[in-house]
Parts: structure tokens; sequence; C-alpha cells
């Protein structure tokens, strides 16, 4: 397999993480939420507490994937007049900050806006490491997939319960980095209880890629960190975060990231096979 | 030309396409092979046909409208979609989506809204085929069309307020998208509009397309030829493209989309997308948008919430693109003078959307001149307008 290549950067943090008999923690935060400077510090607590790779979030006035915790702080990001450049910016003191990946979690108007390559060039040169795109699917990738490969950025593309195996495969085969499995079938945001839909869909895409697979939606504390990563090589945790980060500060989100790599750490199931 | 169009993945040229969360990717894959099995389907397609006939009205009347005609300095038909049960063409598509949820074998439907004549169509399918309905509108539209909520409940749907973004019609869109995204093993969006990811904008002209059909029939009958220029207002393009598909290949036959010009272009306060916007994409499909330098949607603004959306139907942007059709902004003067007009004339009142196309064939019938023939969709009546138009004339009160 072409894993060595594929694993990119956010997927040799995972693989490294893996490696020390852990899940890895991947953390989401907007940027521009609550304020610009208030947001790079928020990731900053979150590296600090221990994610292994960081997704940050590019604000969309369009967030369909979204439930309502992101779609309050990415308006509040938008109103406080975030650019996209503001995103570039933020990347760029992140990766000064630390050797954690900086993915950036957007959606597509924007990117195509700006142009495809331009951005990429642009983001790699401020240190990003890859996108995550919600509403991009491979099949109309062409364009970013040249890009990335060119520029060198992991592309996660999501797969979902409802994706065939034939969908998953071809998607699969498109990513680099990693493999982003919706736990659940609908928007970001945090749940009671865990859905019992992740565990299969990540075997399902275990048998088509040596690709690690994140699974997100609806993670929100080490309990339930601990219960995806018995599955799966690392879990993705986006609402409860920004949550902490409106309520308590930098503070609330190091207390909250602490929780949730403790999580990652807890006793792992012997079967997570590459 | 259209026939082929769009491909397999739903791309009309570079425009369209699906930019969807995988989500909901293989539903639209079901979606699409459903679709094109019922269209194939005697049966399906002659339940369809009977309803449009026996429930909706159709074929609506193509009428001679001889003193707007005098007025206008042309021939100008009206294509009388404005009669239709509900009061306006998207019965249609409600219609045709409808019979093909019952047939998918699913229960609940969900729709957006923004001036609530595509809500109250689908409500009103609903409660006629036996399906559970939820309709989700803008909270700012709500208010302003409030009679139009009390149908939708009358008719027994759910109408959720959205409370989210500007609080319009492009964000009940993406409230109904996140509801579809949890939902969609039981539930069927019924898209109000020819926009959105393959296969909507497609399976919408074909529930629509039997406008521009008939009235070519009719065309022909009463002229003995067909008309020189076709002409719709465009908002997503639903009553344009219902027009027009019949005609594309009639390459003598002009055709005109009139998009919304609200206070006027050099004000910034429109939503005339494919005259002012640029391509992107928004809400699945690659088409022209109000955007600003970051790719973020700009608020549209038109007097006439049906067209008060910063995107447009994905054909539209192939046929502009191409130049089969053009398109070109009418004011909210313009469009209410028109409303007027017709009211004056012809004893019609229009829906405001449709009185966009009425100003938009004054024009065009200058250009044309007085030998030229002029059909213009007269797509929904005017009632719901009432409350704007006695606000924008001063109608309130009695006549001295």
């Amino acid at each position: 397999m072409s894993d060595v290549v594929a694993l990119g950067k956010a997927g040799a943090a995972i693989r490294k993480a893996n490696d020390e008999g852990r899940g890895a923690l991947i953390g989401y935060l907007p940027a521009g939420f609550p304020t610009y400077d208030a947001a790079v510090d928020g990731v900053k607590a979150m590296i600090d507490g221990g994610v292994d790779v960081v997704e940050l979030g590019l604000p969309y006035s369009d967030p369909v994937m979204d439930g309502v915790t992101i779609q309050r702080a990415t308006e509040i990001a938008r109103a406080g007049g975030l650019r996209t450049r503001d995103v570039l910016s933020t990347v760029e003191k992140l990766a000064a900050y630390s050797d954690v990946p900086v993915l950036v979690m957007t959606y597509w108007n924007p990117i195509e806006r700006y142009g495809v390559d331009r951005f990429a060039a642009d983001f790699a040169g401020v240190g990003g490491a890859g996108l995550i795109t919600p509403d991009l699917i491979p099949d109309e990738g062409a364009e970013w997939i040249a890009a990335a490969d060119k520029h060198d950025l992991d592309k996660v593309f999501l797969v979902s319960p409802s994706s065939t195996d034939a969908r998953i495969a071809m998607t699969t085969a498109a990513c680099r980095g990693f493999v982003y499995a919706t736990a659940v079938m609908g928007v970001t945001g945090a749940r009671d209880k865990p859905s019992d839909l992740a565990a299969p869909l990540v075997a399902r895409v275990k048998s088509a890629t040596g690709l690690p697979v994140g699974v997100g939606l609806g993670i929100s504390n080490g309990d339930q960190a601990a219960g995806v990563t018995a599955f799966a090589d690392a879990a993705i945790v986006g609402a409860a975060l920004v949550k902490a980060l409106g309520e308590g500060g930098p503070a609330g989100v190091r207390e909250l990231t602490e929780d949730l790599a403790e999580g990652v750490r807890r006793e792992r199931r012997t079967t997570v096979d590459r | 030309m259209s026939t082929v169009l769009p491909d397999q993945f739903g791309h009309f040229g570079r425009f369209g396409g699906r930019f969807m969360p995988e989500a909901l990717i293989a539903p639209l894959d079901e979606l699409t092979q459903a679709w094109r099995d019922a269209m194939a389907d005697p049966e399906f397609t002659g339940e369809f046909e009977r309803m449009l006939r026996e429930y909706v009205g159709a074929p609506s009347l193509l009428f001679d409208a001889t003193r707007l005609s005098d007025a206008a300095g042309a021939r100008i038909l009206l294509k009388r979609e404005d009669l239709n049960h509900t009061g306006a063409h998207k019965i249609r598509n409600a219609i045709g989506q409808a019979l093909l949820t019952k047939r998918m074998g699913k229960h609940r439907v969900i729709a957006e809204t923004g001036a609530g004549q595509h809500g109250v169509a689908t409500a009103t399918a609903c409660a006629y085929l036996d399906l559970e309905c939820v309709v989700y509108m803008g909270e700012v539209d709500t208010e302003r069309q409030a009679l139009n909520v009390a149908r939708m409940k009358l008719l027994g749907a759910e109408v959720i307020s959205v409370k989210n973004g500007s609080r319009t019609l492009k964000d009940a869109i993406n409230e109904a998208l996140r509801d579809w995204v949890a939902s969609v093993d039981k539930t069927h969006y019924i898209l109000g509009t020819a926009a959105g990811s393959h296969p909507f904008p497609a399976m919408v002209r074909d529930f629509v397309r039997g406008i521009g059909d008939e009235a070519r029939e009719q065309s022909l009958e009463l002229l003995g030829k067909l008309p020189d220029a076709a002409v719709a207002s465009v908002g997503g393009g639903s009553n344009a493209i219902g027009l027009f598909t019949a005609f594309i290949p009639d390459a003598d036959v002009k055709l005109y989309g009139i998009e919304p010009g609200g206070d006027g272009f050099e004000t910034g306060r429109h939503a005339a997308t494919i005259t002012a916007g640029q391509v992107g994409v928004l809400h699945g499909a690659r088409s022209f948008l109000l955007q600003d330098e970051d790719g973020q949607t700009i608020e549209s603004h038109s007097i006439s919430a049906g067209l008060d959306y910063p995107g447009v139907g994905p054909e539209h942007a192939w046929l502009a693109e191409t130049g089969r059709a053009s398109y070109r902004p009418i004011t909210d003067a313009e469009a209410m003078d028109a409303f007027k007009l017709l009211s004056r004339t012809e004893g019609i009142i229009p829906a405001i959307e449709s009185a966009h196309a009425v100003a938009g064939a004054l024009d065009i019938a200058k250009e044309l001149g007085p030998e030229a023939t002029i059909l213009v969709n007269l797509s929904g009546r005017g009632d719901k307008d009432m409350d704007t138009a006695a606000k924008w004339f001063g109608l309130g009160g009695s006549d001295e």
C-alpha cells in the first residue's frame, strides 16, 4: 500500500500517537471566535492540553453541516470582520507555536473564490498541513486534489454511515492524512449517547484503506473519546471545545482538552489494526 | 441542446454538480435513480398528468392580453399559471415530487419556502397525498408572509421559523438541509426551485416543463406559429426553466430571464444573480451567486420575497453563458408599475414575481417592435402581495 505517502502530516501525527499505544485527539475551533486573538489563544490552549492535530474552522455564511454551537461561533467570528486572509495568518501563528499539524476545515466556496491553487500555495506557505472539506466530494474535487498534491497538502474527505462501499473505496483513495468518518447522520454538536453507526463504518473504511480513521460528530468528553478510540485511530471534537472556549476561555479549553486527552489514552482494544 | 443536459453527474457545462456532504450523496444517487425510473414509468407519468389536469387545472390558459398589448406596443400573451390551484406554477413541482416521495416509500416531506408559495404548494400536495410535512421558513419571512404561514398550518404542515443567519430563504434552505442529513432514510426534501444539487435542477425542470410544453402548443393553435420571445422572472429559476425548456430547440424564439433588480443595480441592494454575480458554489451547485471577495454569500434584496435569493439554478447559468437565453434586471419600482398596469388594463393582479416578467416584456416590446408576439409566464397571482402593494401605492383607507 502507499500508506507512507498518503499519511501526510496529519496522518503521521495520528500514527505517532497510535504507536504510543493510544488514540489520537483532533480538536476543532473556528478562527476569529470569539475574537481573532482569543481564537489563537484558544487553539494554543488546545495544543497545550494535548491535541495531536488541530482543525481550524474557516467561518462561512452558509454552514449546512454545522449545528447551532458552531453556527453561532462562526457568525460571531464573521461579525467581528474575520477574512480569509485572517484565517491564513492564524494558521501562521499556530504553525510557529508548535509542530502540531494545522488543518483548515472549510466549506468549498471560500476556497474557490480565493482561487484553489493560489489558496493552496499561500496556505502551504504559512505552514498549513491540509484541508478538511465537508461539502466537497472527490467527484467534484479535481482542482483541489491537483493543487494539494502540487503543494504537498493533506486532503481529508468525509465518509458517512450512508456511504456505499464503492464510495468509501473511491473517497479513501482520494484522501491524504486521514479519513474523516462522521459518526452519525446529522450535523455537528454534542450528543448524549454514543453512535452505534460509527464502529461499523470504521470497520468498512478500514477494509478499504490503510489510512488512519478519525471519528467525529457528537464527542464531548473523555469517556466518549475513549469509547471512540477503542475502534478508531482518532477522536475528533468540535462543538464541545467551542462551547468550552465561549464559556471558560482558554482555561476552559485546556481543561476539556486534558479530559479528552486522558480519554484517548485509556486502554485500547488490540483490534485497531492497520 | 438541453435534451442531453445535464450529464450523469448533473453538470450543465461548468455549472451544476453535487457540492454536498458525503452523507447525502448516496441518498441523492437513490433519488436520481428513482426519478429516472419514475419518468420512464407510464403509470407514474400518467398519475402526474392526471393530477395536473384534475387537481391543478392544467393546461393553464394562454390569454391574449389585448389591452396590455396596446400599452406595450407589441402583442403580449400571458401563460396563466396564476390560475392553477394554490395560485402559482409551484404546485406542479410539489405534486411531482410528492408523488415521487410516495413511490420511494418515504412518508415525511420537508421543504423550504421564502414567500410561502412553495410551502403552501408542498403542504397542499402533502395533505392530498397523506404525507407528513415540515416547512422551514426564515423568521423574517414568517413575519412578512403571515397569511401563507396560516395557510400551511391549516393544511396540516408544521412551519418552523428559522432564526439563523439572515433569517430568510437561504437560511431556510440551510436548515432544511440540516434536517435532511439527519432524516434522509425516511424523508424527502422537496426543493422548491430548479437549483441545488443534482438531480434537483433537472428533476424540477421535468416537473414544471409542462408550462412551456402547453404554451408552445397553445401558441401554435392561436397564432399558427411560435411567439418571437418567451419571458419569465428568475429567482431560483423554476418558472423560467418551466417556460423555456420547450422552446430551447426553437432557435428563433428569444428567451429572456428577468432578474430582481431591487433598489437598482448601482445601490448593491438587488438579487440579480446572473447580471451581477460571480461564479461560485452555494447549496450544492456551481452557478452564479452574490458573494463578497471572500466567497461569503451576500444577502439579496427584492420587493418580491419569491425572487429574493442570492443564487440561481445552474441551467440558467449555462443558458446565459452559452447565449441561448439573456438575463436582465428589473427594479422594484419598474415591477410595481407593471403590477399596477396589468391590474388596470386586464383586471389581473399578478404576483410581484410575475410583475417583473411583465415589466421586462414592456421593455422587450420596445426592442422587438409592434409586429412581435411576446409570451410571458404569469407565474402566480398577487393576493399574497396585497400588503406590500397597499404600502407601496398607499392604498390604505377609502378614497375621498
